[in-house]
């Protein structure tokens, strides 16, 4: 028994050491200066340690700016996300109507369809609206969210009727049900949701990419791109401090929540886009 | 009392007096589902369904976005069919699915029954996650270093000292580039697949994988008579998952090698995004979203017809 343990340990933790290889190379060379580079670009260690290169890289480009306009969207898309995908899960596990179950497998199929086959369409119309280069572009699109209401009403199915049915003899609406009674009972669910529509949000790429176009407009991830782009020459210690700043704040909140967000991503198996 | 009309206690009350008040009642719940549904309901409309039919349409147009529009028929599928970077694209979509779905799940499936079968398996799923998490274009900008064919790649240059191999530019060469994406995709969504398979594999009762080894199974054929068919439906599900992200990934293909610059990297994805928002052909760009969404409709279908023979479900 033990020698296959040790077997197991021994080899998860090289694999472990190959999942953590690149992020210890963005960090080490993100310390590193451009002679260090040119001379000795596979040294491990920064010489010196260069730490100059993170205030550089949040000089060359409006990052602090691009933090903000981050995480209002995330903040303000988490919201909506939240609000409106629980009361569509809602709708989904504990009302009966008509046409409920073909409804379901309509959101279930919407999600087969791969935004890049909507984009150009979308982008016509978020231009007669007046939306391009505008946050606008990024929040209200992003409501529509099939995964989140099948996350919920997974959660939402497993708390018991009977607290609903107590609180409607005592009066309680539809509305108040749902609010006071469901929503409360269902808060781990919504914790991870929440972050994932916030990670989703967050490291979104491909809209910001087409939808914006004005440096102060900026999410973190396409400020990056831009970076990177404008100084491919050699300066990767650069590069990868400006990497370092976008990753490392998602990484802190990945740790925070890590057994729920895991949990979640796993029990639906579907994963957060 | 008033309110007490859910949809479980629907019938019992209207027992009392069938028609009416049943029907009141339906009436009353279909608004409130109304109600519950009507923001996302909408937005899946406007901003999915409505999009959808719209991309139908221009994929039959000539514009490019100012002049008129005109009926162009099957111009603009026969014009992307025919062009022969959209085949070299097709062909990378389909070389990136086969590199990155097998091996991608396989690598998967073994991290997590041997996650299974150790404690403190906890840290090692935090560790494996860490990538899921990250943005994409930070991931394509840590691997553009490590995967750079000068003096600055560390795995070239790593190889090229320690054993004497010289390594392809992996992201510069048409021929490898792919595998470097594949690679790279691997990489960073192993995670997730870990960490699915592995709940799939906790809920396999432990009474079962006793009793195979009672009947003196070793663990390969326990893996292969137990495991693998109880675990076939998260599999299964995977797969499909796994198949359509890959045709769509698009991220960190632009930043690791931007496929304008080596066609070994363009993708069906890259192609719509190119054709609609470096030409403006919006037309030729729906009519190629299209043959992409086409495409992974087929090969789901296909996925679920093969499902019936391969996958074991309950019951």
């Amino acid at each position: 028994m033990r020698p296959r343990q040790i077997a197991l340990h021994a080899a998860l933790a090289v694999g472990g050491l190959v999942m953590l290889f690149p992020f210890v190379w963005m960090l080490l060379t993100s310390f590193k200066g451009v002679r260090q580079m040119l001379n000795d670009p596979l040294a491990w260690l920064p010489d010196p340690w260069r730490w100059a290169n993170y205030p550089d890289a949040l000089g060359a480009m409006p990052f602090g700016l691009a933090y903000w306009n981050s995480f209002y969207i995330a903040a303000i898309n988490v919201t909506l996300t939240l609000l409106t995908s629980a009361m569509a899960a809602y709708a989904f596990a504990r009302i009966r109507f008509r046409g409920s179950e073909v409804l379901f497998v309509v959101f279930l199929a919407t999600q087969m369809v791969p935004s890049q086959v909507t984009v150009v369409p979308l982008y016509l119309m978020l231009a007669e609206l007046g939306w391009i280069d505008s946050h606008l572009s990024l929040i209200v699109p992003t409501v529509a969210n099939p995964f989140a209401v099948f996350l919920l009403r997974q959660f939402i199915r497993a708390v018991p009727v009977e607290l609903e049915e107590a609180a409607r003899i005592d009066g309680a609406g539809r509305w108040r049900c749902f609010w006071n009674v469901v929503l409360p009972n269902i808060r781990p669910g919504l914790g991870a949701l929440g972050i994932i529509a916030f990670l989703a949000s967050w490291n979104s790429f491909f809209f910001p990419l087409i939808f914006l176009n004005s440096p102060e407009l900026a999410t973190v991830p396409l400020l990056l791109s831009q970076f990177s782009g404008q100084r491919m020459a050699v300066d990767y210690g650069l590069i990868l401090a400006a990497s370092a700043i976008a990753v490392v704040p998602t990484l802190i909140a990945f740790l925070f929540g890590q057994r729920r967000i895991i949990n979640s991503m796993a029990a639906s198996g579907l994963g957060g886009r | 009392m008033a309110l007490d009309t859910g949809a479980r206690t629907g019938p019992r009350t209207g027992s009392a007096r069938p028609g009416a008040r049943a029907g009141r009642v339906r009436h009353r719940d279909g608004w409130w589902a109304a109600f519950f549904l009507a923001p996302q309901v909408s937005a899946l409309v406007v901003f999915l369904v409505g999009p959808l039919c719209f991309a139908v349409v221009l994929a039959f147009m000539h514009w490019d976005g100012l002049g008129q529009k005109e009926w162009a028929g099957l111009a603009n599928f026969a014009a992307v069919l025919t062009d022969p970077q959209f085949g070299r694209a097709v062909w990378n979509t389909v070389k990136l699915a086969v590199l990155t779905v097998p091996a991608g799940l396989g690598l998967a499936l073994l991290i997590a029954v041997a996650l299974n079968n150790v404690r403190g398996s906890g840290f090692y799923r935090v560790l494996y996650f860490l990538p899921v998490v990250t943005s994409s274009v930070a991931v394509a900008l840590m691997w553009q270093i490590i995967l750079a064919g000068d003096e600055f790649g560390v795995l070239n240059t790593s190889l090229e000292q320690w054993f004497g191999i010289t390594a392809p530019d992996w992201l510069g060469d048409p021929d490898w580039v792919i595998v470097a994406i594949a690679a790279v995709t691997i990489w960073s969504s192993l995670g997730l697949n870990v960490v699915i398979f592995l709940a799939g594999l906790q809920t396999i009762p432990p009474q079962i994988v006793e009793a195979a080894r009672m009947d003196g199974a070793g663990p390969v054929r326990i893996f292969r008579s137990v495991t693998l068919p109880l675990l076939s439906p998260t599999i299964f599900f995977s797969t499909v998952v796994a198949v359509i992200s890959s045709f769509q990934a698009f991220d960190q293909i632009y930043v690791l090698v931007n496929p304008q610059d080596n066609d070994g990297a363009r993708t069906i994805v890259y192609q719509v995004y190119e054709l609609g928002f470096r030409d403006f052909q919006f037309g030729l760009s729906s009519a190629a979203a299209l043959i992409l969404l086409v495409l992974t409709l087929l090969v789901t279908l296909v996925q679920f017809a093969a499902q019936k023979r391969l996958v074991h479900y309950d019951s």
